[in-house]
């Protein structure tokens, strides 16, 4: 009888264990590490005490020491996102300049030529075309710096002592310290965030760190934070300080992101996601140089392209939307109209107004596209000239020119930090929401994580905006 | 055997490099399986990367390797699977990472497995070495990162280090390629049985345990003649391992 032989197996092997002890385990492993020293001592020979082990540690204690810690990451932060913003000016004038002012006029003197119907030329090449031409001028440029300066750190050695530096503020809000790498990637974009949630074993802390990885920026909102700090932020102070008033209100709205995510991991871990901190172990890696053209390389191809084709593929069918819903009419309105017209009163009670809410409801296939659509809308319900007709996305020439139309859609101070803060507290684009889907296989889960976002924004703006107005 | 080697210059890797062909995700033939284990950070992805030419994300940071990764090569037209199993410290504890490592490796069945190390780290990271051959006879161990090493000023021994373990131990630094060919070559004659290994078993367990070990050993050979490798089995009952008395009841073990 076999199947007997083997319970007897099992409880021979029951009762040998009783036998031997609890500290089986640590016998075990005692016994392996005393092998290992022994093969060791016979293998290694250091030749010098002193070297780069020792180098090593000497960057650590500063990097992660209790002082200069978060100074130096706000730093790293600061200069890798100035990089990005200042980087990014030149290239992104050129791409807008070939693809919006040369190529675009040409394939509409060319749609006519061939015989294109009006409908048709301004749905393929106003609507689809620009869409997937801004995306392009204005997220290539940060994306092909922001993406290699972040593999750069990553490949030296920084991320872990960014998880290490914020491992107990993770802990005292109840998640994961592995977090703090799942955050950094959101940064870059939080569908791969959620994604490189998978390093976390915990499935409770996992889930926190997915639904709160849309409080990490992500690379199709930093232009919106940028341009919108730029026109409003940077015109209130003097002249020479605008550039640094800017640049803090962006990391500013960054930093308080990050303060939203520890809230919300912390109500989380207190309310529905109860649970005890599980600990880990995590290696400090030595320093290792990058390989700089071959990290620039494989950035720009594995993460750049493949991003880039994501934005085009959801920019395309939404510029599409846009320029059907300006062009659409309901009675002798248009639907772009009569929707804003709807979202009006609600928009000014959270200090913004119907053209941006309607801007983000075009705009969940792609962050990226929220700045052109707002413009447009906005050129469509004041009827100020400057646009290129009705539903048709532009670029405006510079930003003071960006700044005129906006103020001229009644834009004051309060609309512009508050749809920084729209921006920051909002739903997930629909890429991150499908991915969160797929990590969780919890249709209930990708619900919270949509829109739970979406509440602390009309709340956070909400207050604002009544705050702002008693005061003022 | 018409595998053999005839002259020295077909015995040298560097000869047999232009044998080596990259097949990327291309792995629905093979003749052989090779699994790629090792701590967290050891350069394991680049290693996998410089083999099967794939350019699967590396990162210095432990544990960016999420999913089991698969990729193949083809040497001397011979084709090899190669599995990148997830980075673990240990194979003993119950966490998923581990276990899917732990199971791969015991019943994945691998032709080879490559043990990748680094070499500055070398005392902590043959904890799991160890363990690794306590499960299989056929490994290699990949010393990785030697360039570092170098520079730290520490020196490997690798011959002894071959004979402590009873494997080959090929120094690489797979960032730059160096000792890639060599680890094809040491791979290939393993998978082909040119190379025995006799490997190290752990010595320094207390009496007790080691009766205790043998006596299931013994029990499990009588009970399974083909049991993949007893005393590991023995050594996973007595730590009370669940999926192992699941598999036990089940009879799944032997094939």
């Amino acid at each position: 009888m076999k199947k007997d032989n083997i319970e007897n197996l099992i409880a021979l092997s029951n009762d040998l264990r009783w036998q031997i002890g609890d500290d089986f385990h640590d016998n075990l492993t005692e016994g392996i590490y005393a092998d290992a020293a022994e093969i060791v001592s016979a293998a290694v020979h250091k030749k010098d005490e002193k070297g780069k082990l020792r180098f090593d540690a000497r960057i650590d204690k500063i990097i992660t020491s209790r002082t200069w810690g978060f100074p130096l990451m706000f730093l790293v932060l600061a200069t890798v996102l100035w990089l990005t913003i200042v980087g990014a000016n030149y290239p992104s004038a050129f791409l807008g300049n070939i693809l919006l002012d040369h190529i675009h006029p040409f394939l509409k003197t060319l749609a006519t030529n061939i015989g294109f119907p009006i409908w048709l030329n301004g749905f393929l090449i106003d609507g689809v075309y620009l869409a997937v031409a801004w995306v392009v001028a204005v997220m290539l440029p940060p994306m092909a710096i922001f993406f290699p300066l972040f593999t750069l750190l990553e490949d030296f050695g920084y991320l872990p002592r960014v998880a290490f530096n914020l491992d107990n503020l993770f802990k005292r809000a109840g998640a994961h310290g592995k977090q703090a790498l799942t955050m950094s990637m959101g940064f870059g974009c939080n569908a791969a965030g959620v994604v490189a949630t998978r390093i976390i074993d915990s499935p409770r802390e996992r889930l926190i760190a997915i639904i709160t990885n849309n409080f990490s920026l992500c690379n199709g909102r930093w232009p919106t934070q940028i341009l919108i700090a730029t026109i409003f932020v940077g015109a209130v102070v003097p002249q020479s300080f605008s550039g640094i008033a800017s640049l803090a209100a962006v990391i500013g709205i960054a930093v308080l992101g990050m303060g939203f995510m520890f809230l919300t991991s912390w109500a989380l871990s207190k309310t529905v996601l109860k649970g005890e901190v599980s600990t880990f172990n995590l290696e400090l890696p030595p320093y290792r140089p990058p390989r700089f053209w071959k990290t620039i390389y494989t950035s720009l191809i594995d993460r750049t392209l493949i991003v880039l084709w994501r934005a085009i593929v959801f920019a395309a069918p939404a510029g599409a939307v846009i320029w059907l819903i300006s062009n659409l009419h309901i009675g002798d309105i248009t639907i772009a109209a009569w929707t804003i017209d709807l979202f009006n009163p609600f928009g000014f009670l959270l200090g913004l107004n119907g053209v941006i809410l309607l801007a983000y409801v075009v705009a969940i296939p792609a962050n990226e596209i929220v700045i052109p659509t707002i413009l447009m809308l906005t050129v469509l319900v004041t009827g100020i000239s400057g646009g290129a007709g009705a539903g048709v996305m532009f670029e405006a020439d510079s930003a003071n020119a960006t700044g005129d139309i906006l103020r001229s859609g009644g834009w004051t101070l309060l609309t512009a930090i508050n749809l920084m803060l729209f921006s920051l507290l909002h739903n997930p684009c629909s890429t991150t929401i499908y991915t969160i889907y797929k990590e969780t296989k919890s249709v209930k889960w990708t619900v919270v994580a949509s829109i739970l976002p979406v509440i602390m924004g009309f709340v956070v703006t909400f207050l604002v905006a009544q705050i702002w107005r008693i005061l003022a | 055997m018409d595998t053999l080697p005839k002259s020295a210059c077909e015995a040298c890797p560097q000869f047999n490099a232009n044998g080596l062909k990259k097949l990327g995700i291309n792995t629905t033939e093979f003749d052989f399986v090779v699994a790629l284990a090792g701590n967290p950070n050891t350069g394991k992805s680049t290693v996998f990367n410089s083999l099967t030419g794939l350019k699967q994300h590396t990162g210095n940071w432990p544990g960016k390797t999420v999913t089991r990764a698969e990729g193949g090569f083809e040497y001397n037209n011979q084709k090899f699977k190669l599995v990148d199993l997830p980075g673990t410290y240990s194979l003993l504890s119950t966490s998923e990472d581990e276990e899917v490592a732990r199971n791969f490796i015991l019943f994945g069945k691998p032709s080879v497995t490559i043990i990748v190390v680094d070499a500055s780290r070398l005392e902590r990271n043959l904890n799991l070495v160890l363990q690794v051959l306590e499960i299989t006879d056929r490994a290699v161990l990949c010393l990785n990162l030697i360039d570092e090493a170098e520079r730290n000023n520490i020196e490997v021994d690798t011959r002894s280090l071959a004979r402590d373990l009873g494997i080959p131990v090929v120094a690489t630094s797979a960032r730059y390629y160096r000792g890639i060919p060599e680890l094809i070559q040491t791979v290939s004659d393993l998978a082909n049985g040119r190379i025995h290994c006799k490997p190290h078993r752990i010595k320094n367990i207390p009496e007790n345990i080691e009766k205790a070990v043998q006596k299931l050993s013994i029990e499990l050979k009588k009970e399974f003649p083909e049991i993949p490798n007893s005393r590991w089995i023995a050594f996973r009952l007595l730590e009370g391992d669940r999926h192992i008395i699941e598999l036990l009841r089940k009879g799944e073990f032997v094939i």
